[in-house]
């Protein structure tokens, strides 16, 4: 009983963490139609902001609200240059759909090989607070506690998205947007500035998640973002393309799965969650969030 | 006219077929003279890569297929041959070719679901698809795929004339062989019925499907052979670098495809060849010039960065995608504007037969991979 805890507590943290990554992708693609493959780089970028504050920024350290103020700064610096490539790169080409593809892949391959270039190729340990290295006990289930961290982490976010997306004006452009964007505009309404703010938003997120992924792994290293993404992908395509809570939903399942059948066999849980996609695929095209009877691309 | 440009191919294949028996030195371009194994491997690599993108521009060019997923079937190529080499003791052509025709098994199954999505869904299942193909080799079950360190294809099992520094130039005819053959068959598909309905698939597919053909059948079959096309890339590279790393099976080196086309010109008839030869030359290249003493003399700030051959390619891909849309190609394109300007008439290019609003220009494959 006490493993089954784990495991789902454990799972819940990776599930956390997809959702952060694939919140901002499954937006900006609702909304923008940018397949952005530079999303992973939002997300190194989050950590190695991290590293250098707690490592050179008076006032940050690993412990407290130091650490509070170095994360600040990588969720801060991952929405700044998501808003840089949304202006200066990806708005030039609005309407051509491949061609903002082929940019972001450019830009996360060189952003990459940037990143290699500034900090080296291997893996820096990261700065963590101690208390995140220890575990709680949850029903005589020894929890860690940077998995804990994650999924309220993910929860406040989501709740967060949901009251923006729910009960403000920006939000409700953003939601009209991702329906039918012709008519949005048609209505005098300049959606490019809603863009401008989910690429941000996006940008935030998957700082935090790299901040996040950097605590629970205790390490940061140039490829990082890349692999996480990949499981963003996934999620997204599973939960339903534009949709942020078929993304949850879908995030919770990828985790679980994930995480109880890697248990029983390492790297098999990979496998099983692209099964996953497949079967999802085979049933419904669209995505779980085509559940709802609501378009959701 | 017609005539020339039906032998130029020709010619120039014979000219690279005779490149080995040349010891003209290139300085700058290469190290040693033309017939040294050094710059043979290297020129081999280059027709490897030249035909793997030329077989993945039949996807993303021509059908208007953006698959993030193609490094698996390349994977599945290097791996298969590599592994049946080394535990099966099949000779070298029965392994290869059981690899090539397990790669191409492998898109039959995993096309098939994929393609029930399309446009951008399309590109994230593929890539999902590869993830596990990377996951698997990482994971190295049975001691098969060895892992991180990859698996070196054991000489002894080899034919003799394969093996040794000294008979690098026949590796270097494979390879010329292989970038041929990828050649023909696009070529010869780009001019068939069969490549007018991919074409059409990519510009409106639903037209296609009213004319009463299915749109999913032809994105298959196209799938199809440019996964069989890129298995056997794979089963030829394994040959020249004489093992499978986990490289190949990385998204990284689908990536670098899409790179490799867009800059050589999606659906222009030699610009992915061009694109994919230059690309794999330049990354070679660059990573010694990184590492020379000219760019070490530098301060850190333009060092570092200049001594990352991707930073420079990404940041070139990221550059041409505004000013050469058409890629290297585009200079072409742009060439003969200024000529029909100047007054000289070109021949039309036939008109199509299925659908008669196919565009005769370079396409920007926009039409095939929009919103699902």
């Amino acid at each position: 009983m006490t493993t089954v805890i784990l495991l789902v507590l454990t799972g819940l943290g990776l599930s956390g963490l997809y959702f952060l990554v694939a919140s901002g992708l499954s937006l900006v693609f609702g909304l923008a139609d940018v397949l952005n493959f530079a999303h992973g780089l939002f997300l190194s970028i989050g950590a190695y902001a991290t590293w250098w504050a707690v490592n050179n920024l008076p006032g940050a350290s690993a412990e407290g609200w130091g650490f509070v103020l170095a994360a600040l700064v990588g969720v801060a610096a991952g929405a700044a240059l998501a808003c840089v490539v949304e202006l200066v790169l990806i708005r030039a080409l609005y309407r051509r759909p491949i061609q903002q593809v082929l940019v972001t892949v450019g830009l996360s391959l060189a952003g990459v090989a940037l990143l290699q270039a500034v900090w080296g190729a291997d893996s820096l340990p990261f700065p963590r607070p101690a208390w995140t290295q220890r575990v709680t006990r949850v029903g005589g289930a020894a929890v860690p506690n940077a998995g804990l961290l994650l999924i309220v982490a993910a929860a406040a976010v989501l709740v967060a998205l949901l009251v923006l997306l729910r009960f403000s004006r920006v939000g409700l452009v953003i939601r009209a947007g991702v329906e039918d964007r012709a008519m949005v505009t048609a209505l005098g309404i300049d959606v490019r500035r809603a863009f401008t703010l989910v690429f941000a938003i996006g940008g935030a997120a998957a700082a935090l998640a790299g901040v996040l992924a950097g605590v629970s792994f205790g390490a940061v290293s140039p490829g990082q973002g890349t692999s996480l993404l990949i499981f963003g992908f996934i999620v997204v395509v599973i939960g339903g393309l534009g949709s942020i809570t078929g993304s949850a939903a879908a995030a919770v399942a990828v985790g679980l799965v994930q995480q109880f059948v890697n248990y029983f066999s390492p790297g098999l849980g990979d496998i099983c969650v692209v099964a996953l996609l497949a079967i999802v695929l085979l049933i419904r095209p669209r995505g779980l969030a085509s559940l709802s009877g609501r378009v959701a691309a | 006219m017609t005539r020339l440009r039906r032998a130029l191919p020709l010619a120039v294949l014979l000219a690279f077929a005779a490149l080995p028996y040349s010891a003209v030195n290139i300085p700058g371009v290469f190290d040693g003279p033309l017939n040294s194994p050094g710059t043979l491997q290297l020129l081999a690599i280059c027709l490897v890569f030249g035909g793997l993108a030329t077989g993945y521009d039949l996807m993303f060019g021509r059908t208007g297929l953006l698959s993030f997923g193609h490094a698996l079937y390349f994977a599945a190529g290097a791996y298969g041959t590599a592994i049946l080499v080394d535990r099966t003791g099949w000779p070298l052509w029965v392994a290869g070719v059981v690899a090539i025709a397990a790669g191409a098994l492998l898109a039959v199954l995993l096309g098939a679901v994929a393609l029930r999505t399309n446009g951008i869904a399309f590109a994230m299942v593929t890539l999902a698809f590869a993830q596990v193909g990377a996951v698997a080799v990482a994971r190295n079950p049975g001691h098969l795929t060895g892992g991180e360190e990859g698996i070196p294809l054991d000489g002894a099992r080899l034919p003799a004339g394969l093996v040794g520094v000294v008979n690098t130039v026949n590796l270097y005819w494979i390879a010329l062989a292989f970038a041929a053959v990828a050649a023909i068959v696009v070529h010869r598909i780009d001019a068939s019925p069969f490549g007018r309905v991919l074409a059409a698939v990519r510009d409106d597919d639903r037209r296609v499907a009213v004319i009463g053909l299915n749109p999913y059948r032809f994105r298959l079959l196209a799938f199809i052979t440019s996964a069989t096309l890129a298995a056997t890339a794979g089963a030829v590279y394994v040959l020249l670098v004489g093992g499978a790393s986990p490289h190949v099976a990385s998204s990284d080196l689908t990536l670098s495809l899409l790179v490799m086309v867009v800059l050589g010109g999606p659906g222009t008839r030699w610009g992915p060849m061009l694109g994919g030869a230059l690309f794999a030359f330049l990354d070679n290249r660059l990573t010694a010039l990184g590492s020379s003493d000219a760019v070490a003399g530098l301060p850190g700030v333009l060092s570092r960065p200049l001594s990352q051959p991707l930073f420079i390619l990404g940041s070139v891909f990221i550059l041409a995608v505004y000013f050469f849309p058409n890629g290297l190609s585009g200079v072409k394109a742009w060439m003969s504007t200024i000529g029909r300007a100047l007054g000289s008439r070109r021949r039309s290019s036939p008109a199509s037969s299925v659908v008669a609003t196919v565009p005769a220009e370079p396409p920007h494959a926009e039409a095939g991979v929009g919103r699902s």
